[in-house]
Parts: structure tokens; sequence; C-alpha cells
């Protein structure tokens, strides 16, 4: 299965590609389209990416999890114009036991967000628009701290 | 006709120069520094990073990494997914 898609992602569906009667413990992350962002509200977001490296990071990434754990990964990205409350991407994880699970889902995700190029384009309630850069949210963050120090 | 490097470019960058691709003459154009060093120069290209990741080949490359007229390059803006 590819891991970009345009298509509404349903957590059902990969928790069915990892199923086995072996692998008890099951654990997921989902990532939904919030409804605010450094106190603007968001109508919705824009996803794009580079897709063939995309495509490629994900693959590895994936089988990093399952090389480091004794577990399967499914992982799925979308694409497209998104609104309030659509699930963005998803990590389902299916392992022997809860540790395992935990882990390499928690791994996946923190992976993909660091290495993985795909961009959003946030909509706001006033009409306007803007690409998301966290290392200058990163940024900004480190001066507020900086700030109340003093 | 001179050599020259494709770079592809997405999201901020796309917008920043009004295109999906540069198409910039390879010559003096050895590593990724010179690369960057070359798109910096260009009319609004002040706004990319010094730093912007850069991929050759679908592989984040570091500056001192080679780059050729025969290799896809794209220039990353920073990374959002999730």
């Amino acid at each position: 299965m590819p891991h970009l898609t345009r298509a509404r992602l349903d957590l059902g569906d990969l928790l069915c590609e990892i199923a086995a009667p072996e692998r008890g413990g099951v654990a997921s992350f989902l990532g939904l389209v919030r409804d605010h962002h450094e106190g603007r509200g968001v109508q919705g977001i824009e996803y794009s990416a580079y897709e063939p490296m995309a495509e490629s990071l994900c693959e590895a990434i994936v089988t990093e999890a399952q090389a480091r754990w004794p577990v399967r990964v499914a992982l799925r990205h979308r694409l497209g114009e998104l609104v309030v409350g659509d699930t963005a991407v998803a990590v389902a994880v299916a392992g022997p036991h809860r540790d395992e699970a935990f882990a390499a889902c928690r791994y996946v995700i923190e992976e993909l967000k660091r290495r993985v190029p795909i961009w959003k384009r946030e909509r706001y309630a006033d009409g306007t628009e803007q690409w998301v850069d966290p290392t200058r949210e990163a940024r900004s963050e480190r001066v507020e701290g900086r700030g109340s120090l003093r | 006709m001179p050599a020259v490097l494709t770079v592809r470019l997405f999201a901020r960058y796309a917008d920043l120069f009004g295109a999906d691709r540069l198409e910039i003459p390879a010559e003096g154009i050895e590593t990724v520094r010179d690369l960057l060093a070359r798109i910096r120069a260009l009319p609004g290209g002040a706004a990319v990073a010094a730093t912007a990741l850069v991929a050759v080949n679908l592989t984040q490359a570091r500056g001192d990494a080679a780059v050729s007229p025969r290799d896809e390059v794209a220039l990353l803006p920073p990374l959002a997914g999730g």
C-alpha cells in the first residue's frame, strides 16, 4: 500500500492490515486537523509532499521500526485539502505486547515529522493562508523562554 | 548547450519563485553548498535559508555533497508533516 493518499483515512483499515493471532498488543496514533494554531482560528489545511521521496522515507521508517521491535506497522499520511477534524496521519502498530507497540508507534510518528518531506498550508478563519514552519515556531518558543527568565 | 541543473521546488519555495522548478546554469556549481549560494543570489532568493534542506536523488544531502545535471535535485522548505 502507498503511504501517501488523497483518500479519507480509516484506522480500521490499518488495523486489519497488521492484525495476527500472535499480536495481542495494538497501539495507534491519529493526527487530526485542529481548529487553532498559535492563537489563530484554523479552517483547514492543504498538505503536499515531494511524493517519491516521502514514499520512500515512510517505507524506510516502517522497515526500521519492524527491525527494531517485533511488530507490524501500518502508516498512512493524507495529502490535499483537509478540514478541521479530518485525520491527516495514522499509525497503527501490532506486536506481542504493549511495550513494543507503544514504543514503535511513537518512533514512527516522531521520525515521520522529523524526516519526511511533507508540508502544510493552513487556511485561517480570516481568509488568509500560511505555510507552517515548525523551525520558526521552535525559535520563537526559545526566545519567549529566555524572556521569562529575566 | 551549457549544462543546466534542474531544482524542484515545493510549498513555500514554489510560491517564492512562482514556479515548481528552477533551471540553473551548472557552471561553477560542484556541491550542494555552491547550489544554495547561487539560489540565494537569485531575485527573492534571500528568503531561502542558508541551511535549507536539499535532496539529491531522493536523499537529504549535506553541504559538501556533489551535485551534477544528471541528479534529481530538490529544495525542501522546513518539513511540516503530521
